[in-house]
């Protein structure tokens, strides 16, 4: 018998990167946090070959999801090419053997920073978004441990004052991303930095959602099916941005959230913000044999 | 004339024929070595306006944060007759609490700046209290906020400005109007009008009496100024070192005063 015969060949790494007790830990939080959606858990965050604020609480949060069969999804602003995407990606891969994708519905974990994709998210796919700041009460109460008694005791009146506020001052409410939503009729959740066009897709989703903030040490769940609401007075509308009307200028496609590219002459071209759903359809248009999948949003409107 | 430390027997005017709205029984609380307040017993009939004096460090503002359920005492009882509220109010959990003190108690701190979030409008300050309360409609926030600071008899003009931005006058308006915005049953007053110069704060209780005119709220008003409590109550409960020493209708007190301390206070006015 030799020494060798009794242990595992050396590797680099634990599968998945991180170590079976960080995983655990996670786990135990993750699922604290899908026990009671929108209440955020605080998490030991461990480090990853990545500075935190680039999305290291969500990359923690996928590491611990992912298997060999996994295949996983990463956008940036809602495109699966920019740098950070494509390196969070192949990281995911190389460390789990998961196959990466761009396409939304072959997906089964899509990591997010800023959006959620226009296709329909499944019962059988996890989103994960990455959250720079998670306590929606941090403008109103600086000081952290009140605002955790504020959640404690549902005391949402200042954020309520807040849109108040903006109503008063500017006739209209101000807040773009980021809205503070009431979950499952209970916590007040920061939905991650994603545009108001996003919040009603979270809202009674067949999907899973993980929202978690490395460096704060925060993570917080969406479970499929569950009630999200943006804070709205009964008398003033939720209002998405107004981009029902845009139409890419590479792809064609309308009704979808967009980016504003500025043109030499001033003025503005639109670009589909979820790159991949841009691509289909160009491929779409040139005959190839591509499946969109249903989206939330129908001409522009969001059936209720 | 004998001075004792404890409490003259309580005498409930002989007219009252309601049950009293607030009663407290047999409330101590100690903070370390200090006995902020010991054995204290009060009651306020509706419509009634008790006004407490003492010396500082008497426990007149501990006496107050435990009607406004900010503190638990060591012992003793709380009551108001409200239907939906039997039982001791001191046994009610951190959630009725709140809710308590948000929907049926309003309260007007000496310092504003416990009483108002400064950074937010003043109509904001008064439509927070609604909004703890569940009103969810705009309108009706900005309509309620406004009659409020109406009846606090608030510059309307300025409904929108930062309390940080206005004088302590209007600041005690502002948190009045924050008070009565869910038309309390009860109405706490802690040194309203101390700090004020004179003439505000004439002002400022002529708008606190006319409020209790129009809408018979029950009140507590603490001052350690004889002259505002004069004014204001039909009843004083003398404090002195956490016992309550003396009570009686204002006027017996004023003009006939039984305890060596409260001898010393009305003469020392006078
Ligand atoms: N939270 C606390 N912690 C420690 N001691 C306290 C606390 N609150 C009150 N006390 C003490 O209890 C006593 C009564 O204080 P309280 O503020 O009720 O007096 P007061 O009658 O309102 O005086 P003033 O006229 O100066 O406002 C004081 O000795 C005070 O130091
Ligand atoms: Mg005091």
């Amino acid at each position: 018998m030799t020494l060798a015969s009794l242990t595992k060949p050396w590797e680099a790494m634990s599968y998945g990167f991180l170590d079976a007790s960080a995983k655990r830990e996670l786990r135990r939080k993750m699922l604290k946090a899908i026990a009671v959606p929108g209440c955020q858990m605080p998490y030991a965050s461990r480090e990853v070959p990545m500075a935190r604020g680039w999305g290291t609480g969500g990359l923690q949060v996928t590491l611990t999801l992912l298997k060999p069969s996994s295949v996983v999804k990463v956008i940036d602003q809602g495109a699966d090419d920019s740098v950070n995407a494509a390196s969070i990606r192949s990281f995911l891969s190389k460390v789990s053997g998961a196959t990466e994708t761009w396409d939304t519905t072959e997906a089964t974990i899509l990591q997010s920073r800023h959006r959620i994709p226009e296709e329909r998210l499944r019962a059988d796919q996890v989103l994960v978004l990455q959250v720079p700041n998670p306590e929606p009460l941090r403008p109103v109460e600086p000081n952290m441990s009140v605002a955790r008694q504020m959640h404690a005791d549902a005391d949402y009146g200042r954020l309520w004052l807040i849109l108040y506020e903006q109503i008063v001052r500017s006739g209209r409410v101000m807040q773009g991303a980021a809205y503070p939503s009431l979950v499952n009729g209970r916590h007040v959740m920061t939905p991650s930095p994603i545009p108001r066009w996003d919040v009603p897709k979270l809202h009674m989703a067949q999907h899973l959602t993980f929202l978690s903030a490395g460096r704060e040490k925060r993570l917080y769940a969406v479970p499929p099916f569950t009630r999200v609401e943006p804070l709205v007075f009964s008398d003033v509308p939720y209002q998405v941005e107004d981009h029902a009307a845009l139409t890419c200028h590479r792809s064609g496609v309308s009704g979808y959230f967009m980016n504003e590219i500025p043109q030499d002459d001033g003025s503005s071209a639109f670009e589909v913000s979820d790159s991949h759903l841009g691509i289909k359809t160009i491929r779409q248009a040139e005959g190839a044999a591509i499946r969109i999948g249903p989206t939330w949003y129908e001409n522009g409107k969001m059936p209720q | 004339m004998i001075a004792t430390e404890t409490a003259l027997a309580l005498q409930a005017p002989q007219l009252m024929t309601t049950p009293p709205l607030l009663t407290m029984t047999g409330v101590s609380r100690r903070y370390g070595d200090v006995v902020a307040l010991q054995d204290v017993s009060a009651m306020v009939y509706p419509g009634e306006v008790l006004g407490i004096v003492g010396e500082s460090g008497s426990g007149k503002s501990t006496l107050l944060r435990m009607m406004n359920l900010e503190d638990t005492p060591d012992t003793g009882d709380y009551r108001l007759a409200l239907p939906d509220l039997p039982g001791n109010l001191f046994d009610l959990d951190r959630f009725a609490r709140r809710m308590l003190c948000a929907t049926r108690i309003g309260i007007v701190y000496q310092n504003p700046h416990v009483g108002l979030l400064m950074q937010h409008t003043s109509s904001g300050n008064v439509a927070e209290r609604l909004l703890i309360a569940g009103e969810r409609s705009f309108a009706a926030l900005r309509g309620r906020a406004r009659e409020a600071l109406d009846a606090s008899e608030f510059p309307l003009e300025r409904m929108d400005a930062r309390p940080i931005e206005l004088s302590g006058g209007m600041q005690q308006r502002v948190q009045l109007a924050k008070a009565i915005a869910l038309e309390p049953v009860l109405l706490l007053l802690d040194e309203p009008t101390t700090g004020l110069d004179v003439s505000v704060q004439a002002l400022v209780l002529d708008t606190l009496k006319r409020l209790q005119r129009d809408r018979a709220i029950t009140m507590v008003i603490v001052s350690h100024d004889l002259g505002v409590i004069r004014t204001m109550a039909d009843r004083v409960m003398v404090m002195r070192r956490g016992r309550v020493v003396e009570q009686g209708l204002a006027d017996q007190i004023f003009q006939d005063p039984q305890h060596d301390y409260t001898q010393q206070l009305v003469h020392a006015k006078l």
